[in-house]
């Protein structure tokens, strides 16, 4: 297991420094200078100049990159161009909305899709089930700025129940966890229909059902727990899928996370955030594959780590 | 030095004698009252307080309202008045000018302003390290090409006379080193301040100003609380100022609307604009103001076949500027040269190019080009420009110009304006120019003269006159008082001269529309402040 | 993401002959593919069936103060911020949608067939090599990558197909992967190389025609992917250039004006999710049919 644990961590690390040097590599040949963008437009050249040999941009790549590299390995994510502030600093403080949205997204995953997993197990084959199934598939396709804005446009702006937009309290939540979950909450529908489906067949809820343990009894005690494990281990993975969809659903409700950040800094060529957030990211996936492929074991004996 | 001008009998005639601070200032709204706090919303980040640095929409009213300069203009005019300096002295050439501080002012840290803090703050901001965008304003200050290069620590133009008193020489006579003066760029800052917070300084900035910056959370506000020992008496009115950022437009004009804030920094969304506009309850709130901005379309003179001049002004011809305005909710005027109207030097009398498609033809015609071409426009891609663009590539389809539209981000439109022979056209939208000072001259060299026609400048047509480089040189030249009306004249003639060549296409002039709640006091011209962007903090004041 | 519900290794070759009649039994399969029709009937024919052309700006499709007309009347579904026929533009922009859905995913489904099968078949260092490649690729954030690649390579229809194909790869190639690498164990496949088979002739002949199925599947689901993603980046305003129609620059264009013009979002939103919707269907569909480790699930 330690050993395990041991590799998966370096590999882990291969994995980011990879990340790091492909991102690097394609800041480089971008062809937006950051330095124009630092420099303002009242610059002269001598000052472009000056302000490229003080960021060190003037160096070749593998030195820009090592240092770079360097920096980060003592904790330092350099300093954002245009912000003009540590780019953890920056990342830090826009990390709570972003955790909080992906924590409001997951029990909307969970909430949804659970429950129509389940339904749809229980009513198997009736058209509660075709209805529900198809619901999860709208989920599925549904483009998040599509769906972002349609519930903004019904529940904001018609109906005036939650706000349009912005970040603070609790109703502030709803909607962008909401537009971020509904994708999660198909994938997971379909998996708890199936997960059930195949508990219900189990020998240990037939005798339940022998001994003549209530229904609602049998399942809310013996199938659910035991058909949700294998639902656990996908919320791990599911980090990975959220760092996309946060671009998306930040800029719609203008929340106020690293995902707007992110696509800010990528307007301004403000390379040390765009480094900073992709790494953030990057390492959010591999922690959460990480963290998915250990749980798995606990969940099924049957897995083994390899 | 006052000495020496007063016995020289040129000098009288030609020197500005030394301004008192009385004569230009400002009378206070009679009504104002003190107290009360404002609330202020903004959609993107501040970046920064150092007013070397800071260079956007959000902090420049910010910087002006915490920090002082040796200039500054009446409230709601483009009027120079003294700010720090209580007079000034000019030499005869105008290459010397002598400031005459204010005594007994303050910096919010308790210790007196001198003119060390003058000179230490001018040799910060032109230090390569502090690698500020607005270090080229100060080109024309003896001793600035050493400090640029990195040679030298120190402006050997700006001396200290004695505490109160600061002289700046000039390596060419330059008209606009006043308004230079009065740049939040020239700010005066205190070198403990800086040492101490090092870069961070932009977080924890300590300035003269109306105003001091008492808490700044990253992401949600800044907040700024009313200077009690602020050397102007009787300012500000207000107490508090919070900015609250992260807020989408369209949100804000609703929280506006319900009584929460007080003016939506990012201004009315334009979907919301008819609406707004239309209900006479709402618009009594919304003050109009000229901004001194044009947004053009730039031609490459490098690039075929932009480098025949009758294609340029077929181009001029065959755009529909009152069509561009109406996608815009009409929030602008149409421009016909590059001035704006409320800049001095804006040539009331010239007509431009009038829309005439069939003309446009004729034109194309004779410059051999009858079957028309193509060519590419690039654009900002954020909204409403790539609107625009397809509306010019509309209307020069007209004329048989087959225009492919490269709606790219910002940096990467920029880099491309500024290589050679690369952006045949580009629509400034996003990026238009806004001037910084309200002379003409900024509307010259950086952006139509051949400084800026290099490798990364931002004269994206590419077009270099000689001749006229030589004129701008001399209108430049001018810093008498009584020289101004001709200074002002030449510079008229300089940008007529440009739309002969027609370089760009001069689209519109942007109207600037500020919404304030109802309990907002002090004249409109506040409002829309064409200096203090988008509001005059000192001077506003709320009526409950 | 579309791992969380992959299908299981599918363990018999599939019987291509019976396949259509058996997907036809199932209405979900039957309502995705009618949508599908209609879409690429609308991309084929735009040019006959759209009542304007979708570049023209016209001066009665906006009101005297610039805002765009609401549905009904001569613009069917109403115009757009700059005076176009919305319906003329939905159609059109069909066609952009199923472009890049085609390229894109075809080429992806290329990169990750070669990646995931050759890293399966032949183990060793340059299976490693490729899977951890592939791992990598696995721990980007997709859309960031791909704001970044239109950058860099500035957007065009191509470029965007492209930079799709590009973010889009991964997952066939860990599927085909894990699929190849168990053929490859089978009995007979040792027995083909102990006659002597080369690997050319065992990848085509044998390992290739079991995993058809596979690629059919993931190929099907992959154009919804894609054709989302396109939808993304357009809507991010790092999509297909103006003033070519895509159903998200339809919406990047227009949404500042969503809430007194809703329908500007809604008309092509739910011509994306349709789309979408259409080709998961019918691949979940294809995958019961063509996987019979899943048959009797429902």
């Amino acid at each position: 297991m330690l050993a395990y644990l041991a590799r998966r961590l370096v590999q882990a690390a291969l994995i980011l420094l990879g990340v790091a040097f492909v991102t690097f590599a394609l800041l480089y040949i971008l062809p937006a200078d950051p330095v124009r963008q630092i420099a303002g437009r009242a610059a002269t050249a001598q000052t472009v100049a000056n302000i490229r040999h003080q960021l060190g941009l003037d160096q070749p790549f593998l030195v820009q990159f090592w240092r770079y590299l360097t920096h980060l390995l003592q904790g330092d994510m350099g300093r954002s161009y245009m912000q003009k502030t540590e780019v953890a600093t920056l990342i830090a403080a826009r990390m709570p909305a972003t955790l909080l949205l992906m924590l409001g997204a997951i029990g909307c995953e969970l909430a949804l899709g659970l429950t129509m997993g389940v339904i749809a197990a229980l009513k198997r084959g009736t058209g509660v089930d075709q209805g529900l199934m198809i619901v999860s598939f709208v989920g599925v396709s549904a483009p998040q700025f599509v769906v972002g804005l349609l519930l903004l446009y019904v529940f904001a702006v018609q109906l005036g129940w939650f706000p349009i937009g912005g970040y603070g309290s609790f109703r502030h939540l709803v909607l962008p966890s909401i537009t971020l979950g509904i994708l999660g909450a198909g994938w997971y529908s379909r998996m708890m229909r199936s997960s059930m489906i195949d508990v219900l067949r189990q020998d240990f809820i037939r005798t339940a059902r022998a001994k003549g343990l209530a229904r609602r009894r049998i399942i809310l005690r013996h199938a659910l727990p035991n058909a949700i494990l294998p639902i656990i281990a996908m919320i791990g993975i599911d980090i990975g899928v959220f760092m996309g969809g946060i671009v998306v659903v930040e800029s719609v409700y203008g929340w106020p996370g690293i995902g707007q950040l992110a696509f800010q800094a990528i307007q301004r060529v403000d390379i040390p955030i765009i480094m900073g957030v992709t790494l953030v990211s990057a390492c959010a996936i591999v922690l959460g594959n990480l963290l998915a492929d250990l749980i798995a074991p606990f969940i099924d004996p049957r897995i083994k780590l390899r | 030095m006052k000495h020496w001008l007063a016995s020289t009998a040129l000098a009288l005639a030609l020197a500005l004698p030394a301004v008192p601070a009385a004569a230009a200032d400002y009378t206070p709204d009679p009504n104002a009252k003190p107290g009360g706090a404002i609330t202020v919303t903004y959609k993107d980040d501040v970046a920064t307080l150092d007013p070397a640095i800071g260079y956007d929409w959000q902090n420049w009213s910010m910087i002006k309202a915490l920090f002082d300069r040796l200039m500054d203009y009446v409230p709601g005019t483009t009027e120079l008045r003294p700010g720090l300096a209580e007079s000034y002295d000019v030499s005869p050439d105008g290459t010397v000018f002598t400031f005459h501080l204010h005594h007994g002012v303050k910096f919010t840290n308790g210790r007196e302003l001198t003119a060390e803090d003058v000179k230490y703050s001018l040799d910060r901001v032109t230090n390569p390290k502090t690698q500020s965008p607005g270090a080229g304003f100060f080109s024309s200050i003896k001793g600035y090409e050493e400090v640029a290069a990195g040679k030298a620590d120190s402006l050997a133009g700006v001396t200290v006379v004695d505490p109160y008193t600061v002289k700046i020489e000039l390596s060419h006579p330059d008209a606009t080193i006043l308004h230079v003066m009065a740049l939040n760029f020239s700010s005066v800052v205190p070198k403990e301040a800086v040492d101490k917070w090092g870069t961070d300084f932009g977080h924890h900035p300590v300035g003269s100003g109306a105003f001091m910056m008492t808490d700044w959370t990253i992401g949600q506000h800044v907040i700024l609380e009313k200077n009690p020992d602020y050397w102007r008496k009787g300012v500000p009115y207000l107490d508090k100022i919070t900015f609250e950022i992260g807020q989408e437009p369209i949100v804000a004009l609703l929280r506006l609307q319900k009584g929460e804030i007080d003016i939506p920094g990012d201004g009315i969304p334009p979907a919301k604009f008819t609406e707004v506009m239309k209900n006479p309850d709402e618009a009594k709130d919304v003050v109009k103001g000229q901004q001194l901005a044009t947004t053009y379309v730039t031609m490459n003179v490098e690039m075929k076949p932009f480098d025949n001049v009758k294609v340029r002004q077929a181009v001029n011809m065959a755009i529909n500027k009152d069509r561009i305005i109406q996608i815009i909710n009409g929030r602008a005027v149409p421009a016909n040269q590059p001035l704006p109207p409320e800049m001095p030097g804006y040539a009331k009398d010239y007509k431009g190019y009038a829309y005439d498609p069939a003309k446009a033809k004729d034109l194309l015609k004779e410059a051999g080009l009858a079957d028309g071409f193509s060519t590419e426009l690039y654009v900002m891609n954020t909204d409403p420009n790539p609107r625009i663009a397809q509306a010019i590539q509309q209307d020069l389809a007209q004329v048989g110009i087959k225009v492919a539209i490269k709606s790219l981000e910002q940096a990467n439109v920029i880099a491309a304006g500024g290589t050679p022979k690369t952006a045949p056209m580009i629509w400034s939208g996003g990026m238009a120019w806004i001037a910084d000072f309200p002379d003409p001259s900024d509307f010259y060299g950086p952006i139509l003269g051949c400084a800026g026609a290099v490798q990364g400048g931002w004269n994206w047509s590419w077009y270099c006159n000689k001749e006229l480089d030589a004129e701008a040189k001399a209108a430049d030249a001018m810093t008498a008082p009584d020289q101004q009306q001709a200074r002002n004249a030449k510079w008229a003639e300089i940008f007529t001269k440009i739309m002969a060549d027609a370089p760009w296409v001069p689209i519109f002039n942007e109207e600037r529309f500020t919404m304030k709640s109802p309990r907002m006091g002090g004249a409109d011209a506040l409002y829309v402040d064409p200096v203090s962007i988008p509001i005059n903090y000192d001077y506003v004041y709320v009526k409950e | 993401m579309a791992d969380t519900a992959g299908p299981e290794p599918i363990v018999a070759s599939a019987r291509p002959e019976g396949t259509l009649t058996r997907l036809m039994r199932r209405p979900l399969a039957v309502i995705g593919f009618v949508l599908i029709v209609v879409t690429v009937g609308a991309a084929v024919f735009a040019p006959w069936i759209a009542p304007f052309n979708p570049d023209d700006q016209m001066f009665d499709g906006l009101t005297l103060q610039g805002a765009p007309m609401p549905p009904g009347g001569k613009f069917l579904l109403g115009t757009d911020l700059l005076g176009r026929d919305l319906l003329s533009r939905i159609l059109f922009g069909a066609r952009t949608s199923l472009i890049i859905g085609l390229v894109a995913n075809g080429a992806a489904l290329t990169i990750g067939t070669v990646i995931g099968v050759t890293a399966g078949y032949f183990r060793g260092w340059l299976g490693a090599a490729l899977m951890r490649f592939t791992d990598l690729m696995m721990a980007f954030p997709a859309l960031l990558l791909a704001i970044c690649l239109a950058a860099i390579f500035q957007p065009s229809l191509w470029i965007v197909a492209m930079v799709i194909a590009i973010v889009n790869w991964v997952q066939t190639a860990r599927v085909l992967y894990t699929e190849t690498t168990s053929l490859a164990e089978r009995e007979f496949i040792a027995a083909e190389k102990t006659l002597g088979a080369g690997h050319i002739r065992i990848l085509f002949r044998h390992i290739l025609p079991h995993l058809v199925p596979m690629i059919i599947v993931w190929g099907t689901l992959g154009i919804s992917t894609t054709v989302l993603l396109e939808a993304t980046l357009s809507y991010l305003g790092v999509g297909v250039q103006p003033p070519t129609p895509s159903w998200g620059n339809i919406i990047f264009e227009n949404q500042t004006y969503f809430q007194s013009a809703p329908w500007l979002v809604f008309f092509p939103g739910a011509a994306i999710l349709l789309l979408a919707l259409a080709f998961n269907l019918v691949g979940d569909a294809l995958r019961d049919v063509l996987d019979p480790t899943q048959r009797g699930r429902d």
